[in-house]
Parts: C-alpha cells; structure tokens; sequence
C-alpha cells in the first residue's frame, strides 16, 4: 500500500493506492491552517479505512514541508510529485499546468525537461481567484458561470493578485458588467502565468491542466485555451497528482501508528520572533478605550429633527458611507456597507429610505467624493464632488483643527498626507502597488481562519508574544503566517502580529517615516481599519505618540463631504428627490471611444431621462466631442517630432530600429546617421497592448520594468514586419551632460538588448546588432562604429563615417533645442494665460502613451500646461546632490526639480515606473529638494496597468494645494 | 578629541586625527575573508572591527531608515550599522562607518549616500562614513588606499576564496563531522598571528602557506560518495552573507549536497578586467590601461599561486582561473555588461555547469537590476549551451519567507537527484555492459 498526502496552501488531499497503482482511496478539503490537527486526521482515517499499520507514505505540498521535518515522514517536492504522477498516468504529456491555492506551476516534460515555480511576486492563483471573487460579492463557482455570458474584456494586471485587485475595483465603481470582469479575472490569471512562467518557452503539444482552479473553473481552462491556441486537457484526478506523485514516490515504509503517536504529541514550541505586547494589563486597555471614548459626533434623533440637512456620500474601493448631518454638524443618520461591487442601488436605498421614513427632513445640499464620485454625483444628481483628500482633511478638521496630518487606512488603500503651513493638503501618500496592506489584507486572514474580521483582531489585543511580521504585501504574508503556524504561534499572536504589520506596511512601505516628528504631533487616524483597537493602539505605540480616532473613523469621508455640502450650500439641492427616484434607471453599456489612437475603452451609464455618464475615457473628448488640446503638452510635441524621422531609401540596405527604452531619443542620432550612410532607417510603431501581449511569452524577469517588457513587443513587431537587421546597441553611457558625476545608463536600458538576445528565439532569423557603443565619446566613436558595422555589412569609409556622426550628433543636439524651444514657448503661452506649469518629470520613454496611460492628457485636462524635466534640466548649473549622481537621464531629475524651485507657477510630478530600481533612489532625493524649496511633491507610479483612478486623486489634490 | 571637518559639498571628512581616536566599523559579508581584512587594517593602524550583529533588529532598521524599494543588501548592510550604533557597545562620537563603492553603473555605489541619509535620520550625523574605493570616489585625510594595503587585501582573498573552497570540498564528505570547519579556524588564527608580524601575505610565505592549506584538507579523512552538487551564484551580498541568504549554505548541507561558491577573486579580477575593456570597446587613456593591466597581472599571479597549490591534489575540483571564465562567455553575452556582477555572473554559471556543478542557486536581491540581465536573462540561453544545467532563481528581499525559497531550491534539488541517479545508473551499467537501465532509488522510476 502507499500513500501521499499533499497539504497544500489552502487544501489537504490524500491518495491511497494499492499494490496495482490503482487508487482506493482520495479526499480533498480546505484545511483552515490547521495543517498538524488535518494531517492528523488524514492518518487516522487511512489507518481506519485501510486496517494496514504499514505504508509507503510519503508527504507533498508547501505546507507539508513543516510536518514532514516535524514528524519525520519523507517529503516529495510538490512540483517534483506532479512530474512522478504524470509519467506515470500520462506519459505523453508535454506540459503541464498547475495552478494551487498560492502556487502556480509549469512543468515542460519534454523536450528538455524543466520545471518553473513562481516567484515570490505572483498571486495570479486559486488564493486570487477567491479573493476576485469575495470583491465581486459572489462565489468562485458563479464567478466561473458568470464568465460564460461575458461580451467584453478587461485588461486586468497580470503580474500580482494585489495590483489586479486595485484594476479591478475602479471597474466595479464605473459599473462594469460582473460577467465581463469575471471573464477578465481568468484572462489575468492566464497571462499571469503565461508571462511569469514561460518565460520564452512556448507551451505547445499535449497540455494538461492540474490543481483545484483548473478542476473547478471551466471558464478559466477555456481562457488558457483560447490564449495559447490548442486544446488542454483536464484529467481525472486532476486534483490528485501531487498526492499520486508523493505516493509513488514514496520509497520508505512508515509505522502509521507511530507517526500518529508523533504527530499527535507535537507540540509547536512558539519559537518565533515575537515584539511587545499590545497592552500589557486590562486597565491599560481600559485607560486607552477611555481616552478613545472622547472624539465623537453628537447624534440627534431624525424622527424629532426638523429642517435642512446635508449628505455627504464616500464611495469607497469595497464600501460606501453616507451621512446626513444638521447645519451645525450633528449626525442625524448615517451607514457603512459594502458597495457590493456596485454603489447605486445601495445610494438609491439609503435615499428612498430615508425620505419615506422622514419626511420633514429637507436635504439642502449634497456631495460626493471617493472612487464613485463620478458615478454617484451623475447618478443622482448630487451638487458636487471633492476629491477625497479634501473630504478627509474638512472631517479632520472638525475633531481637530490644527491637525498636522492624516492617515486613513481604508479596505483597498492606504492615504495619508501632511497638512502645509498654510493648511493646504500637501505630501500625499498612497499605497502603490506593491505595499497594500490595508483593511481587506486583516480581513483575508480573518476569512481564511474563519471569523469575523472585528473579531479577529480583538482576539490580538492581549496577545502575549506578537509574531513579527515585518511590513510586505499580502501575497508574501501568507507564506509568512504559514511559517508562524509552523512554529506554533497562536491564533492571537498571530492576528496582534498582523494589525502591527499592517501599521507598519503604513508608515515604512507608504510614507517611510523614520520618526514621528517627521508626520507631526497632531495626528488623526481614520479609515474602517482603525475602528479595531489592535490597529490603533500599534500605531500609538510604533509611533510613540498618542493620536485622536474619531468615533466616527470609518465615516470622514462621508462626514467631510456633507461638511463640504453644507459650506457650499445655495440653500437648495439639485439631489433626485423622491418622486425622481422613483423613476430611477441604471443601465451599463460597453463601447470604444475611437475618437483618437488611444481608442480607450468606455463604460457607459445610462440613467433615466437620458441621462448618461461615461467612465473609462483618459480625457473628455467622448462626452464634449471636442478634440483635446494638446498644444501646450511638450509629450505631445515629442511624439509628433519623433515622427519626422521617417524612413529615406538607401543603397546600403535596411536598418529597423525598436521604439523602446532609450531609442525615444536617440532616435534622431541613429536615425541621421543611418540614413546618411544610405541606410533605409524603419521604427517599430508606437507601442499598444497588442504589440505588448506580442512578446509577452519570451520575458525572462516579470519583476523588470515594463518599458524593457514592452521592448520584446518591438523587436517581434520588427521581425514579423520582415525587418532583416535590428539595431539596438548596448550602451553602458549616456551623453554627458555635465550635470552629475558620471553618466550611466541604467543597467536594464544600458544592456536590455542582451536580454532581447537571449530570449527572443526569432532573433536568430534576423541580424540583430546590439554590439557596445559609446556615444559619449564622440572622438573615438565613428572608428568604434565603422568596427561594429563591418561585422554586419561591406566596411563603409572611415571618412563617410566621421561625416555621418557629426550630422548624427548635430542632430541630436537639434532636436534637444527644438523641445527646448518648444517647451519655452509652452511657458510663455501658460504664462500669458495664467495656467499652471507640470514639469512632467520621468525618462524619454515615458512620452510613450501605452507607458504613461495618458496621464500628460489627464494633466491637460485639469488645464495647466505640461513641459519636461529636459526642457529645464540646463537652465541650473550642477550642484551637489544627497546621492551619487551618475545616471544622465536621473541627473536631469535634480536639475528639473531645482529649477522648479525658482518658478512660482512651475510644479514637478514624476513619473516613476514600477521595478524601477534606480527611483527608489531619486524619487526621495527630488522629493527632499522640492520639500527643500517649500514645494509639493507628486509621484505617480505606473505599470503595465494604472489605476488612473488614484492618479487623479494625487494631480487633483496636487491642484487643490496650488490652488489654496 | 577630534575635530569635525567638512568638504565643501558638506561631507563629514575622517581626519588624521579620527584615525588614532576613532573606531570604524565595517559590515560584514564573507565571514572568513574579512577576518583577514580587519587583520590588514589594524597592521595598517586603524582600529577596525567587522560587525557581526545579525538578530532581526538589523533588517528592522533597515526597514526603518532604507527606501523599501532599494535593494536588500543596502537595507542590511545600513541596517547592521545603525543597530550597532544603537547598541551602546560604541561610542558614537568616537566611531566611524567604512563602506565600499564601486563606482558602477548599479545602484550598490550610492550604498554610502543612502547610509549618510539613514544616519541623518536616525541621529548620527556626526559619524563619519569613509568609502573603500578604486574609482576615486570620495577621499578623506584618515584614510587611504596605498599599494601595499591593496596587496595584502589581495592575499587575503586569495586565502579567503582558498579556505572557503576547501572548506566546501572536504565538509560535504568528512567522516568526523566538523573537522573541516575546525581546520578553518584554526587557519584563520594562524594567518592572523603571521600577519600580525608581518608575514604570510606575499612571496614563499604566500606561497608555503598556500601549500600547506591544501595538504592539511587533503589529510581530513574523508568518504566520498556521489552526492547533488550546487553551485551558488549571484549578486555578491546576497550570494555570500548568510546573514542575506538565509544561511543558504547551511541549509543546502543540511539537504546534503556538496556546494561550491565562486571566490571573491573573480569578482576583483573582472572589475579591473571592466576598465580595460571600456577602453576597448569606447576608446580611452593607454596610461590608465597599462596602471590597470599592472594590477590585473598580479592579481593573476596570486590567483594562479592558489590554483597550482590545488593541481597538486587531485581529489580537489580545481575551478577554472579568471581568464577561461572570460572565455566561457563569449558569445553569449557581451563584456560591456559590467554593472553589478555583470558577465561575470553568466560567466560563473557556465563555469559550475562545465565542473559538474550544473545545478544552480542564483541568488539576488528582489528587483536586481543587472540580475534581470546578466542572471534571470541569461538562464535560458545557458541552458543552449549546456542542457543539463539546473537553475534556480532565487529572490531575497525582508518579505521573501525562507519556506518559499526552500521549497523551490528543494525542486531543483530533486531535479538535480534524478540526473545523479540517472548518470549513477549509466554508468554503473556501462561498468557491468549492461545496456539496459536496472533500478533506481525511487520506486516511481521503476513503474
């Protein structure tokens, strides 16, 4: 007899066979995390079952790895397990796929065998799909029907399951169809797995597909299907093969009776990292309820009230809050409820709601604020909206005025900022993508051990040892408590470790604080987080200062919309009454825009009387019909520039040329230069999705930036065009520009065509040059060049060389003048018009508008004008910097931000790309110069997807600021 | 006590004076080489200690005062530092901070700028930092780099890379368990008595000593049985502190493998190799090329020294010298990749897959930038050269959880225990001419 147990993540599976392989006995379930007490019980049900004391037994799976040092029984790698099995029932496989609860898997039989894990960055996995679906309020089987009737797709982040959430959550806020974001749910996780993991192989011949999510969701094996173009097959015992493997991979016989004796006396020994107790005694906790007790709103009965009142509504990423307050600002009725994944019934109930049942109430004004905004404020035709930052800062202010910052911890997001000498909102911080571990990251675990979350952190505050958790993301936290459990943590320890590390995802991976000097005395924590006291009180104690939690934390929003409402009132609301929500209608509609390139895909709302909002759009060309104005967009000037270098005929032959990376401004210097030794120059076009998906497969790294992924896109792109010599060059230096003390490229832009060398399979079709060249010596280049061509080509005259390079340097230097030119005439232009200036500030790549999503539009769209840091980087001469400054396109930053310092109506935004190792060094030094000179700072992180949504919060907070 | 001086940017200088008052403590990465570094040092005359606090404190604070998103050696590297400082063993205002900066393309040369940021914050301002470079970088009174100090660093990563490598080879296979690393220790207290007085670092010392290492680990008794052999690459932190890598070498013994790790020399040899090669890929001065070129030849002389001492024993893999590595990857990649390990790290991997340790960690920080070239990139085509090579990419940052990172080496592990079983099996037949494949280990095999 042998036997295999695979404790995976979430699930525990068995298998036992007898002397044929044949299976007698299996089982599949969710083990809560109580792995040692399941293992346990899988024993002794097979000790039952059976009757045998001996077995091959073998265990599997990544929580088995535990139990199998714990108590001894030999582990089968689980990866390993699925490669045994399938050599054995189907040994003609050539690939197989195995996505677990937190493991996704390719293994390529044959053909050289090679197996591949995800890294430690990846979430797109069955934990995924169930946390998708808990956000679409449904169950993952329905999500999996749902996606049956779906019409459109989303593109959703593919390369972590928190990203793909925050993609995910504007969409259920502009009403999106639940079918067609279920659908794209499965679309994620196949791309997720195709680019994490493939990694240039290509999946082809006989594909099977294993694990829990390929068994349960057909939906998403067709989603695999579709994508890699054949036609997988899920076997029997589909979820088995790890538990088949580890059984026939079993080579040690086991006493069943004893390793139940061992198992069942294993006891965790709580040898772990701990940290301080929250509260060390009960009046310590009494004293701090008491003092908490103190912050709250005076509530009035609305059944006695009556007269004009306001309401306020916060349309948040999973809930909605809405509020109705008196002129002086007392509550009279309020509500916290998840939005369901769609907010207007919820608005449209609370409404009806409340003026059947109060009638002399008479709402005189009303507004929105929150993710919905948009959406709720067209939907009921609400006065006004704010961005939410304001709506926090105006409730801050109500419990303490001279509030020096704010922090709210929501269910999605974490937002803080400090509060300017002049009261402006300044220094805002959001959680990016890789930092969020909010609310619903407590909430996950809660769910996974099967409490309530309120619940769940109450059973931390007198926890005796904290696990220490650190600060990082939810995918890593789960392999985290997973080791805590192995080494006997308590479910207290555990939940007080959590609600300490989510604080400290707050102040270290979002605002970075070192000390809380640096955030002020003065500070007010809200956010539905904070309602739980392990929260709050870790936060007191990381930051060693006591803050004020209004009683009304998880309302501020709503509380500071209706506070807004109530100061911006005319005396009489615009709000649907009753008799207009009784002919309510809300209706959803997909559709292109196609009124430009970006042909943006559009959610369109339509409501009764006609009435329509349309989301999704980057400007507001679709609903004026009026083509944006991009006259003074210095990105768009670029772009049309870039244009011109268009291909001249040539009797040396054909050179294509990538548009990616560096290439967005050397192009004028290889371009000139190519062409003058009679070479036809080609570009790839500009980039977009398709071209992206395009070379998706052969990237080696998914933690790279995206501008190197989108390059494999280009070159393929090249290739498929018949494009026969590819130049793209490494260049370990850029131009010097006198600005720092060295002048580097980044090593992914510097040597990216190495990687497109080894990994794109069809560069060995054509002549791919991506020798070494060194621009920044313009003496010896035309020789160096001249070398590297005549590896390629007929060596071409020295002389003719030096000629060509002196028009290609002339040229370079041409098109840096007319940005330059163009970019002082912007200013000008701004100036006479009295506009704010952006110094959009980030590389030559970031003009690429699949790269920047169109944020240089939402910009224009908010009217300031829009220049870049290289327009002014040369009016400031070089001055020292806090960090080494070596890298030509990063010095320029400096520079940028410096100068801005000088200009009244000039603010610096920058643009940061995700992965981009060398910003985490520069975004703190242009901060520290901007905060230097008294101005704000503003970064917004981009990806492959943006949540334009929060981008618009930052730029509109940003104008808000100036505005004050 | 000494004054504090400034440069005109506003940098904290360390003084001729710092130098007969202060402390400089250095981070600590190879825990046997720079024992002997510290040993040159204080020859030289500062009062240098090599810090070897590694509780969790460390990546606490480094967490605290290091931008998350930087790489995790400047965390630890800073955060070790700052614990130090906090920890009341020093007095702060008698203790310097000693970094290295390569002056590269990579983010590792602003280590020294983010650690003065990190100890403005943490309140340490007054502690001057002094950056261990050859690219001119910074420079400060107290301190300098003179020839003589360059070759006895040079000796001692010869000896470092020597023990370490030997270390490697005997422990995986000694009958008495530690007598190896006991041979170590007490190789490490002999050096340090000799350079103490002066001697063991160049010329016949050198060279006896060297001889003697070998024949000492040759006489440990050993059994040698086919065991997994993993080689252990990747960016330099991280590959050798254990501190890094979550005491990798430990936990590969523990899965019984024989492990080898690349020494330290290498990396020396390939960042001069960087210079010569920029001139000759971009043009530059033929003064600075022949300086170079000098301190390369050397270098190789000592590199050599070490190798012959290891041809005279043959139960001992001899890795390759510096320049076969170079050549091992042309054609593959490029030797303008030069920032962080740059070729060097593509070169490394195709060197163990060719000595018969082609089955691979590649460690790195998460988010590496040169990795993403020069290690994660090169995987693939690595495998074009040599199909049995089995690679794991390893990320390391403060979230990667040691169960993960073990569970994927444990995968490579059992793909490297097949093929053992396998070439076991093949060649054990081709012993008996037997042509058929007879039993394996795992029963699987034989369904």
């Amino acid at each position: 007899m042998r036997i295999g147990i695979d404790v995976g993540s979430t699930t525990i599976k068995y298998v036992v066979l007898n002397e044929n392989n044949n299976i007698i006995h299996k089982s599949y379930e969710r083990h809560l995390s109580q792995i040692t007490e399941k293992t346990l019980g899988v024993l002794k049900t097979v000790r039952e079952l059976t009757g045998e004391t001996k077995a091959l037994l073998s265990i599997s799976g990544s929580a088995g790895m535990g139990i199998s040092e714990a108590c001894g029984i030999p582990l089968v790698q689980e990866v390993f397990a699925s490669r045994i099995a399938l050599k054995h029932l189907l040994p003609d496989t050539d690939v197989a796929i195995e996505l677990g609860g937190e493991d996704a898997k390719i293994l390529f039989v044959t053909g050289g065998m090679e197996f591949r894990m995800n890294g430690s960055c990846a979430g797109g996995t069955g934990a995924f799909i169930d946390q998708m679906a808990t956000l679409l309020n449904i169950s993952p089987t329905e999500m999996n029907e749902a996606a049956k009737t779906a019409e459109r797709r989303y593109t959703i982040a593919s390369r972590c399951g928190v990203f793909a959430k925050t993609d995910i959550q504007p969409l259920l806020n502009q009403g999106a169809r639940t079918s067609d974001v279920s659908s794209s749910i499965f679309y994620a996780v196949v791309n997720q797995t195709i680019a994490g993991l493939a990694q240039g192989r290509p999946i082809k011949g006989n594909v099977v597909y294993l694990g829990g999510p390929l068994t349960f969701f057909s939906e998403l094996r067709r989603a695999f299907d579709d994508t890699l173009k054949l036609k997988g097959v899920c076997p029997e015992n589909s979820l088995y093969y790890v538990a088949i493997g580890a059984a026939l991979g079993a080579d040690t016989e086991i006493d069943l009776d004893k390793a139940i004796d061992t198992l069942s006396s294993l006891k965790a020994v709580g040898n772990y990292n701990s940290i301080d107790p929250l509260f060390s005694s009960k009046e310590e906790y009494e004293e701090f309820v008491q003092r908490h007790s103190e912050n709250t709103i005076e509530r009035i009965n609305p059944d006695t009230y009556e007269g004009e009142a306001y309401y306020g509504v916060d349309s948040g990423s999973t809930t909605i809050k809405m509020v109705v307050i008196t002129p002086d600002g007392k509550i009279l009725r309020d509500k916290y409820s998840s939005n369901k994944g769609n907010p207007v019934p919820q608005v449209k109930e609370f409404l009806e709601h409340f003026y059947w049942k109060y009638p002399k109430i008479k709402i005189v004004g009303a507004t929105s604020t929150g993710y919905g905004e948009e959406l709720i404020k067209n939907a009921f035709s609400l006065d006004s909206g704010i961005v939410e930052t304001t709506a926090h800062l105006t409730a801050a202010r109500k419990f303490m005025p001279d509030v020096e910052f704010v922090i709210d911890i929501g269910g999605q997001d974490i937002k803080c900022f400090k509060i300017g000498k002049k009261g402006e909102v300044d220094s805002i911080f959001l959680n990016e993508a890789c930092s969020s571990g909010c609310g619903s990251f407590l909430q996950t675990f809660a769910e996974a051990l099967g409490k309530p979350i309120a619940e769940f952190a109450r059973l931390g505050l007198f926890a005796d040892k904290p696990v220490d958790l650190g600060s990082r993301c939810t995918v890593f936290m789960n392999s985290s408590v997973k080791q805590a459990q192995k080494d006997g943590a308590s479910i207290e320890n555990i939940s007080a470790g959590l609600s300490i590390s989510v604080v400290k995802n707050a102040l270290y991976k979002v605002i970075r604080a070192s000390s809380p000097d640096e955030l002020g005395k003065k500070i007010v924590v809200q956010g539905g987080t904070f309602l739980n006291d392990a929260v709050l009180r870790a936060f007191e104690q990381e930051m060693g200062v006591e803050v004020v939690r209004p009683a009304i934390a998880g309302l501020m929003g709503a509380y500071g919309a209706a506070l807004y409402a109530s100061r911006h009132s005319t005396g009489s609301s615009s709000i649907l009454n009753a008799q207009q929500l009784a002919s309510f209608f809300h209706q959803v509609k997909d559709a292109r825009c196609g009124l430009c390139s970006n042909n943006c895909r559009l959610t369109v709302n339509i409501f009764d009387n006609g009435r329509k909002f349309i989301s999704g759009n980057r400007c507001d060309r679709p609903i004026t019909h009026r083509k944006a104005d991009d006259s003074l967009n210095i990105y768009d000037y670029k772009l049309k520039l870039l244009k011109e270098y268009t291909p001249v005929p040539g009797e040396r032959g054909k050179i294509g040329i990538p548009m990616g990376l560096n290439m967005f401004e050397l192009l004028p210097f290889w371009h000139t230069l190519f062409t003058k030794l009679g070479f036809e120059v080609v570009t790839s076009p500009l980039s977009n999705r398709k071209m992206y998906l395009l070379g998706q497969a052969t990237i080696p790294s998914d933690t790279v930036c995206f501008p190197a992924k989108l390059m494999h896109g280009h070159i393929q792109t090249l290739i498929n065009d018949g494009v026969q010599t590819i130049f793209y060059p490494c260049l370990s230096y850029n131009f010097d520009e006198k600005k720092g003390d060295n002048h580097y490229n980044c090593p992914v832009v510097a040597y990216y065509p190495e990687v497109i060398q080894a990994n794109m399979p069809d560069v060995e079709k054509v002549d791919f040059i991506k020798d070494y060249l060194g621009i920044h010596r313009p003496k010896d280049f035309p020789k160096k060049f001249q070398q590297v061509m005549s590896k390629y080509f007929d060596i071409i005259p020295l002389d003719e060389v030096k000629v060509a390079a002196a028009a290609a340097y002339a040229e370079y230097n041409s098109y840096l003048a007319r940005v330059r030119a163009r970019g002082e005439e912007i200013i000008e232009e701004a100036r006479s018009k009295g506009m704010h200036i952006i110094v959009l500030s980030g590389r030559p790549y970031h003009i690429d508008p699949e790269i920047n999503h169109g944020i240089d539009r939402i910009i224009s769209g908010c009217g300031a004008a829009i220049i870049s840091e290289d327009v002014v980087s040369n009016r400031v001469e070089k001055f020292p910097v806090k960090v080494l400054n070596q890298w030509t396109y990063h010095s320029r930053l400096y520079s940028a931000a410096k100068y801005v310092l000088t200009q009244p109506d000039m603010n610096l935004v920058q643009l940061v790309s995700f992965g981009c190792g060398i910003d985490a060094i520069t975004t703190d030094e242009v901060r520290s110069i901007l905060e230097g000179g008294g101005k704000i700072y503003t970064q917004i992180k981009i990806d492959e997807i943006t949540n334009l949504g929060a981008v618009k919060i930052r730029l509109r907070s940003l104008f808000a600021a100036i505005e004050e | 006590m000494a004054e504090l001086k400034y440069t005109k940017d506003g940098r904290l200088l360390f003084t001729k004076e710092m130098r007969k008052e202060y402390k400089i403590l250095v981070p600590n990465m190879l825990p046997v080489h720079f024992k002997l570094f510290e040993k040159v040092l204080q020859k030289a005359g500062y009062d240098i200690e090599v810090l070897t606090n590694s509780s969790h404190r460390v990546v606490e604070e480094g967490l605290k005062y290091v931008h998350n998103d930087t790489c995790y050696p400047a965390l630890l590297v800073i955060g070790q530092m700052i614990d130090a400082l906090n920890s009341g063993q020093y007095d702060v205002n008698k203790t310097a901070l000693m970094i290295t900066q390569t002056g590269g393309g990579c983010r590792a040369s602003n280590y020294i700028h983010l650690l003065r940021k990190a100890l403005k914050s943490a309140g340490y301002e007054k502690v001057p930092v002094i950056s261990v470079n050859m690219s001119g970088l910074e420079s400060n009174p107290g301190f300098s780099i003179t020839p003589s100090l360059i070759m006895q660093f040079v000796s001692g990563i010869v000896y470092g890379d020597m023990l370490m490598l030997l270390n490697n080879q005997v422990k995986a296979y000694e009958l008495n368990k530690g007598e190896s690393e006991a041979l170590v220790n007490s190789w490490v207290e002999r050096l340090l008595e000799q350079f103490s007085h002066g001697k063991g670092m160049l010329g016949e010392d050198f060279r006896n000593n060297l001889k003697l290492i070998a024949d000492e680990f040759d006489a440990i008794p050993v059994k040698r049985v086919p065991k997994v052999k993993v080689g252990v690459v990747g960016e330099i932190y991280v590959k050798y502190s254990p501190l890094a890598n979550n005491r990798l070498e430990e936990f590969l013994a523990s899965q019984d493998c024989e492990v080898m790790v690349p020494g330290l020399m290498g990396f020396a040899l390939f960042k001069m190799d960087n210079r010569l090669d920029d001139i000759v890929l971009y043009g530059g001065s033929s003064i600075k090329y022949k300086f170079v070129s000098f301190l390369k030849g050397f270098c190789t002389k000592m590199e050599t020294a070490m190798l012959d001492a290891l041809k005279e024993h043959p139960n001992f893999t001899v890795p390759s010298p510096y320049a076969h590595l170079r050549s091992l990857v042309g054609g593959v990649i490029g030797y303008g990749s030069k920032m962080g390990e740059g070729w060097l790290l593509t070169a490394e991997m195709l060197e163990l897959c060719e000595s018969g340790y082609e089955n691979i960690v590649c460690t790195q920080p998460f988010g590496c930038l040169p990795n993403h070239i020069n290690g994660k990139g090169m995987i693939g085509k690595i495998r074009k050269v040599f199909p049995h090579s089995n690679i794991t990419p390893i990320d390391y940052d403060p979230s990667a959880t040691k169960v993960n990172q073990e569970n994927r080496i444990k995968l490579m592990l059992a793909v490297a225990r097949e093929n053992l079983n396998e070439r076991m099996t093949r060649e054990s037949a081709e012993k008996t001419g037997k042509t058929t494949s007879v039993t394996t280990e795992s029963a699987a095999e034989s369904i």
